[in-house]
């Protein structure tokens, strides 16, 4: 046997991490999870409200389930429409980059440009840049007949916040990609040509099936990102007109933040949660069932 | 099923080469011919690949010409060359059965579905995939995977050539000579010209009927098994082929006797004047170095190996280090004992090319 001396003290080196945790995560939750469970009626009093709030959120037959439900379905369909935009283009333009000489640096610079601009400047640039009268893109559409009007027209401001997902996150998705194919040994590519292989066997039988991993990843992500898109409705549309782009998060803060209705807000915030959290559970069990079954 | 001419076939990876020493593969002048098995032999670097993928039309060579029969093939694509490759890691379509993979070479060729299932079975029964054939292939052992590699290589009858670079380098030992057995009783089985690339010399003179040895981007030798041990062209090939390599002493030569340290050695063949200003060697293998109770060169003896099969001491002759075959019960390091040398086995080396001597 190994006489090895029982020494639990590197716990004590995972405290500090829990005491910010404490304070970052655990006292906010909890603070919500209090909130749901109880009303209001100003004052700082609170009374005991058990899981009505709940029951009504997910009854869409009330007025704050039929709004949970909208933004619910918009904020899946968002997604939807992103993750059908992004993955394939990003997959195609990872398949177009350039792989060898001077030009990989600068193409993969201009890939990754759009994803280090801060949010506030992609809203801002956005909104000018689709304002009807005088932003490029929607004066120049308004120019060749279109009706473009993103604060009147709930087409055009869908369009829109797509449009602006799409260039700011397709680049992500080219890199994971790009990633990927790099990572395909060069034997695959000899031996399809010698088997015969057209352009189209090559990418379904080869750089496909490699990709699986991280597609899965870059999905992840997207998903994610888009489910939770909150700084781009609030910047170029508010969420309008009328409530065409008024997704979770942003119907979220305005029930939280505008209207300070708590109980409601919180209950609504715990089930987007619970939402996220078994995206995320499925995902990671995807992953790691791709992980056990091996040379993907 | 033609045989395949390199015409003065080079490659330079750099562009234009200036020097020699500037091309990767120096200009080679080769047939090979339809049914034959022929292995690459030489240690990394050597050019081989270089050599197989030229071939494959992996790699197009900056000068001279490739023949498939009397075309011309020195610019056409790899897919245009009726060539099979088989590479180093096993490389299958993990999406596909082990089926649907031995049959992928065919079916992008459109060949009758009839046609297709015959010779996958076919091969499959050859290589011992029959019972995993509608496994998928994701799942299996290296050594699996490989076959499969070797299956899509073999599965189609026109292929001019198919060509095998390192294929067995994954396999575990035990598996190795299994599967070139099998390899072997595949090529008499379907008469194709196979070139197998290896840094083996166990595997290339098992499995070739001819060898090139390649050093240094020049095929050195290109002989059968036996014509690389008995009469090595080259230095290299003498220390590269057999286990240990030749002795080389260097020596002066005249007539029928060599002066090797002081000693006069019987050479087998007679040379005429080699006293020029390049090195004169003289080689021998260890398996034709014996000692003797008899009359002999005195050599001491600095190290005795046992390899199991065969003992093997490294003596001295005078200042030169020599491997010679020693018999089970020698002992005694630092002993002084008689060795022969057999002069039929004796080669001349001048500038590490073998001079050929006259018949005594």
């Amino acid at each position: 046997m190994i006489d090895k001396p029982v020494n639990n003290r590197a716990w004590f080196f995972v405290l500090p991490v829990l005491g910010v945790v404490l304070f970052s995560s655990i006292i906010p939750v909890m603070t919500v999870v209090n909130y749901s469970v109880q009303d209001t009626m100003g004052a700082n009093s609170f009374f005991w409200n058990g899981d009505q709030w709940f029951r009504d959120l997910l009854n869409p037959a009330t007025t704050i389930g039929a709004r949970f439900n909208d933004a619910l379905f918009r904020t899946l369909g968002f997604s939807l429409a992103c993750l059908l935009i992004e993955v394939p283009l990003g997959i195609a333009l990872a398949l177009c980059a350039p792989r060898k000489g001077w030009a990989v640096g600068i193409s993969l610079v201009i890939i990754a440009l759009p994803m280090l601009i801060p949010w506030n400047v992609v809203g801002t640039i956005w909104q000018i840049f689709t304002r009807e009268d005088i932003g490029l893109f929607g004066a120049a559409l308004v120019g060749i007949g279109l009706h473009y009007n993103v604060t009147q027209e709930p087409i055009s401001a869908w369009m829109t916040i797509v449009v602006i997902d799409v260039w700011h996150w397709t680049p992500l998705v080219i890199l994971l990609s790009y990633a990927g194919l790099r990572a395909i040994p060069d034997a695959y590519y000899q031996a399809a040509r010698i088997d015969g292989a057209s352009r189209w066997a090559v990418f379904f039988n080869i750089e496909l099936p490699k990709l699986q991993k991280v597609l899965v990843i870059a999905v992840l992500l997207r998903f994610m990102q888009t489910f939770m898109i909150y700084t781009e409705p609030f910047v170029v549309t508010g969420g309008g007109p009328g409530s065409a782009t008024t997704f979770l998060s942003i119907d979220l803060d305005k029930i939280a933040l505008g209207q300070v209705d708590l109980g409601n807000a919180a209950a609504m915030s715990l089930v987007y949660y619970l939402i996220t959290l078994t995206v995320c559970w499925i995902f990671f069990t995807i992953m790691t069932q791709l992980e056990r079954r091996g040379d993907v | 099923m033609t045989s395949i001419t390199l015409d003065r076939i080079a490659h330079s990876y750099g562009g234009k080469p200036r020097l020699e020493s500037d091309y990767q593969l120096k200009p080679i002048q080769h047939v090979w011919e339809q049914g034959f098995a022929y292995a690459l032999l030489g240690p990394s670097g050597c050019g081989k690949t270089t050599l197989l993928n030229i071939i494959s039309g992996l790699v197009i060579p900056s000068e001279g010409r490739l023949l498939f029969g009397d075309k011309d093939v020195t610019h056409l694509p790899t897919e245009q060359r009726n060539i099979a490759q088989v590479f180093q890691f096993p490389v299958i379509y993990d999406t596909m059965t082990v089926a649907e993979n031995l049959a992928f070479p065919l079916k992008n060729r459109r060949l009758a579905k009839p046609v297709i299932d015959r010779r996958v079975a076919e091969i499959a029964k050859m290589l011992d995939l029959t019972a995993d054939l509608n496994r998928r292939a994701r799942g299996l052992t290296a050594d699996a995977k490989q076959k499969i590699s070797l299956g899509r290589g073999l599965v189609r009858s026109d292929v001019s050539a198919v060509l095998f670079d390192e294929p067995l380098t994954v396999i575990d030992p035990a598996l190795k000579w299994e599967l070139r057995s099998k390899l072997k009783s595949v090529h008499r089985a379907l008469d194709l010209l196979m070139i197998y690339v290896t840094h083996d010399q166990t595997e290339a003179l098992t499995f070739a009927d001819k060898v090139v040895v390649m050093n240094d981007g020049r095929a050195v030798q290109i002989g059968a098994p036996a014509d690389l041990f008995y009469r090595p062209e080259h230095t290299f090939v003498g220390y590269f082929i057999g286990s240990p390599g030749m002795n080389f002493m260097p020596a002066g030569v005249k007539g029928n006797r060599a002066e090797v340290a002081g000693f006069e050695v019987r050479l087998g063949e007679i040379y005429g004047d080699l006293s020029s200003d390049q090195s004169v060697q003289l080689g021998v293998r260890p398996e034709f170095v014996s000692v003797t109770s008899g009359p002999g060169l005195p050599a001491q003896v600095r190290r005795v190996v046992d390899l199991g099969r065969k003992r093997l001491a490294h003596v001295l002759l005078g200042n030169h280090p020599l491997v010679v075959r020693i018999p089970r019960e020698m002992e005694g390091v630092g002993d002084v004992v008689n060795i022969s040398i057999d002069p039929a086995n004796t080669h001349v080396y001048v500038a590490d090319v073998r001079v050929q001597g006259r018949a005594p």
